[in-house]
C-alpha cells in the first residue's frame, strides 16, 4: 500500500489524553473519537486533515492509557499512518491490533516539516518528502506484528484461531 | 553471556511453558487474570463477539471493574456499566465489580487476592503493572488484546529486558513509595525504561509495606515500562495469606541474571518529591518547589488511594482545616477501604477538617467526575499523571505528590511539607 498526504507535525511524548481526551471515551464508534482526534493540543487538526495524511511526531508517541480509542480516533480522522522517533509500547501493540499503520523512523521524524507532502511505501519500507526531495527507509516489521498486519489485525487472526480449536 | 534468569523472564517462561526465555524473545503465555474497565471493556466486548468468541475461557479468570464513572456520572456511563453487566451475567462472570461492591480496579484486585505471586495478568488498563508488587507479572494493553486474551486465555508478549533499581537506606520522613517512583522517574525520564521491565530491590524496598510497593509498580507505565517487579518476600506473604484462594508461586532472581542496567539511589537523596505539570518526569525535592498556590488537592486514584495513603494524609489533617478556597477532595480506593477508614476515624477526621470524601471512584484523576479542575486552576493530587487536560481544562495543572504533601498542601493553601504547618 502507498500512502500519500501532508504531515502535521508534533513534538515528543504525545500522550493518549492529548490525542483523545477522557471526557470523549463514553463511546465506541470510531467517527465520534474522530471528532475529538487531539483537540486539546492542536483545536484545527480534526478541520486540516484530509484523508491520507500522516501525522509526524518525537519519541514516545502515544504515551499514557492504554486506551485503544487513540489509535483508532487517529484512522477514523482519516491519518494513513503515523511516522515517529519512537512510540510507547501499549500504543503500538493497539496500533497494529486495530490496523492503524505505525512506523519508527527518527530521521524522517526529524526532517520532515508540518505541510509536507508525504508518501509512504508500507510493502517496501519507504518513506519520501515530496516536498523536500528526501527519502528514508524503514526495516521491514518482524514477529508477531507482521503477522497481525498480513492478516490484518488481531479480530481476523483471533477469528482463525479459534476456527483452527473449534 | 550468563545463563540466569530475571524474576521476569521466570515469570513468562513458567507462563509459556519453557525452560529459559530471553530478552527480546517473542512468547505466548497462558494468562492467569484478564481484566477490562468501563473505559475499555465494551470496545473488548465488541472486539470479543467479531472474533467470533462465544464463552470466554476461565469465567473466573475475565474480571469486569467499573471504576472510571463509578457512580454512574450521566446516561452514557449508566449504558457502558450496563452493557458490562449484561455481559458478565450472559458469561456467568465470578467477578464483576461496580459501585457498592467494588472500587478502583488495581486496588481491588490484589485486596480481593484476585492477583497473586507468580501469576501473569493483563488488562486493558496502563496501570495493570500495579501487581508487580506481588511478584506477578501484569501489563496493560488495549481493548483488542484483551477481548482476544478473554476469549482464547492467552496472549503474546515480547519478553522485556529488565531494568534495576537498588534503592538503600532509611527515607525521609513524609517520603514513601510515592517519593521513590517520583525521583526514579525524575532521573531516568517518561520514556527511560520503554519496554523494559524495572525491578525495585534494595534496604529501602524490603523494609516498605506493601501500599507504597503498589505505588512504585503502579507508575513504572510512567517511565515507559512495561512491567514492575519487586521479588516476594515476607511482606507479600503477609499481605496473600488470607486472601489467596489457590496456588501461588514466589520466585526469585537469580544471581547471575543479565541486567540491562541497574541503578543505585540512595533513599536519604529522595525528598518528598512534587512533579510538575505536564510531564511525571518534572520531578523536585519539596525543598525546591516554590509558591504554587493550589485551588484543589486529591487524595486518592489507584496510585495512593490504599488505607495507609489514608492514614497518612489524616495525620496530617487531624485538628487542622483545609484553607479558604482549596477543595481537598479524599477518595477511598475500594468500598472496604471506605468502610474501615470510617471505623478508624479518618473519614470524621476528613470531614471535621473540611475535606469533601468522595465514594471510591477514579473521578478527578483522569478528569471525569468529582473534582473535575477550570481553566487557570490548579491542583495537588496523589493521582499518577499530569498530562495536559488530565484532570479537567486543558489550562489547568496537576502537580503530582505523596499522600502527606497534598494533605499539607490543602492545608497551607500551597504546596508545602507538613514539617511547616507545625512551624507555623
Ligand atoms: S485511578 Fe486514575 S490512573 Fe488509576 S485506573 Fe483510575 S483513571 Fe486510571
Amino acid at each position: 500500500m502507498i500512502a500519500r498526504g501532508r504531515a502535521h507535525k508534533y513534538g515528543d511524548h504525545v500522550d493518549t489524553d492529548a490525542i483523545i481526551p477522557a471526557r470523549h471515551l463514553d463511546t465506541t464508534d470510531p467517527a465520534e473519537m474522530a471528532t475529538h482526534c487531539m483537540e486539546d493540543v492542536d483545536a484545527d487538526f480534526v478541520s486540516r486533515a484530509q484523508a491520507g495524511d500522516m501525522i509526524v511526531a518525537g519519541k514516545n508517541f502515544g504515551c499514557g492509557s492504554s486506551r485503544e480509542h487513540a489509535p483508532i480516533a487517529i484512522k477514523a480522522a482519516g491519518i494513513s499512518c503515523v511516522i515517529a522517533a519512537g512510540f510507547a509500547r501499549i500504543f503500538y501493540r493497539n496500533s497494529f491490533n486495530i490496523g492503524l499503520p505505525i512506523i519508527e523512523q527518527a530521521d524522517a521524524a526529524a526532517a520532515i516539516n508540518d505541510g509536507d507532502e508525504v508518501e509512504v511505501d508500507l510493502e517496501n519500507g519507504l518513506i519520501r518528502d515530496l516536498t523536500s526531495g528526501e527519502e528514508w527507509a524503514f526495516a521491514a516489521l518482524t514477529g508477531p506484528v507482521a503477522e497481525l498486519i498480513e492478516v490484518g489485525g488481531l479480530v481476523e487472526l483471533t477469528r482463525r484461531k479459534l476456527g483452527a480449536e473449534s | 553471556m550468563s545463563t540466569g534468569m530475571t524474576i521476569t523472564e521466570k515469570l513468562l517462561a513458567n507462563a509459556a511453558g519453557k525452560d529459559t526465555v530471553r530478552p527480546g524473545e517473542f512468547v505466548t503465555c497462558k494468562l492467569d487474570v484478564v481484566m477490562a474497565n468501563d473505559i475499555t471493556a465494551p470496545i473488548a466486548i465488541e472486539q470479543f463477539y467479531k472474533m467470533g468468541g462465544e464463552r470466554v475461557f476461565d469465567a473466573d479468570k475475565v474480571v469486569l471493574v467499573a471504576d472510571h464513572s463509578t457512580p454512574n456520572k450521566d446516561i452514557r456511563a449508566a449504558e457502558i456499566v450496563k452493557g458490562m453487566r449484561e455481559f458478565a451475567r450472559e458469561q456467568e462472570l465470578t467477578h464483576f465489580l461496580e459501585a457498592g461492591c467494588g472500587g478502583i480496579e488495581h486496588i481491588i484486585l490484589p485486596d480481593m487476592g484476585l492477583v497473586l505471586p507468580g501469576d501473569v495478568v493483563i488488562g486493558a488498563d496502563s496501570h495493570t503493572c500495579t501487581y508487580g508488587a506481588l511478584g506477578a507479572f501484569s501489563t496493560g494493553v488495549g481493548s483488542s488484546d484483551a477481548g482476544a486474551a478473554m476469549a482464547t486465555g492467552e496472549t503474546w508478549l515480547r519478553v522485556p529486558a529488565t531494568l534495576k533499581f537498588v534503592i538503600e537506606g532509611e527515607l525521609n520522613r513524609w517520603a514513601g513509595g510515592k517519593d521513590i517512583i517520583l525521583y526514579t522517574i525524575g532521573q531516568i525520564g517518561v520514556d527511560g525504561a520503554l519496554y523494559g521491565a524495572m525491578e525495585f530491590a534494595g534496604s529501602t524496598i524490603e523494609a516498605l509495606p506493601m501500599a507504597g510497593r503498589f505505588t512504585i509498580c503502579n507508575m513504572v507505565i510512567e517511565a515507559g515500562g512495561k512491567s514492575g517487579i519487586i521479588a516476594p518476600d515476607e511482606e507479600v506473604l503477609e499481605f496473600v495469606r488470607d486472601r489467596a484462594q489457590r496456588d501461588f508461586t514466589c520466585l526469585a532472581g537469580d544471581a547471575d541474571a543479565d541486567y540491562e542496567a541497574v541503578y543505585e539511589w540512595s533513599a536519604a537523596d529522595i525528598e518528598p518529591q512534587v512533579s510538575f505539570p505536564h510531564l511525571p518526569e518534572n520531578a523536585r525535592g519539596i525543598s525546591e518547589v516554590g509558591e504554587i498556590r493550589i485551588d484543589q488537592a486529591v487524595v486518592g486514584a489507584c496510585t495512593n488511594g490504599r488505607l495507609e495513603d489514608l492514614r497518612a494524609a489524616a495525620d496530617v489533617l487531624e485538628g487542622r482545616k483545609v484553607a479558604d478556597g482549596v477543595r481537598c477532595i479524599i477518595i477511598p480506593g475500594s468500598q472496604q477501604i471506605h468502610l474501615e477508614a470510617t471505623r478508624e476515624g479518618l473519614v470524621e477526621t476528613f470531614l471535621e477538617a473540611g475535606c469533601l470524601v468522595s465514594t471510591p471512584t477514579c473521578g478527578p484523576c483522569l478528569g471525569g467526575h468529582m473534582g473535575v479542575l477550570a481553566a487557570g486552576e490548579k491542583a495537588v493530587a496523589t493521582t499518577n499523571r499530569n498530562f495536559i487536560g488530565r484532570m479537567g481544562h486543558p489550562e489547568s495543572e496537576v502537580y503530582l505528590a505523596g499522600p502527606p504533601i497534598a494533605a499539607a498542601s490543602a492545608v497551607a493553601g500551597r504546596i508545602c511539607s507538613p514539617d511547616e504547618l507545625c512551624a507555623g
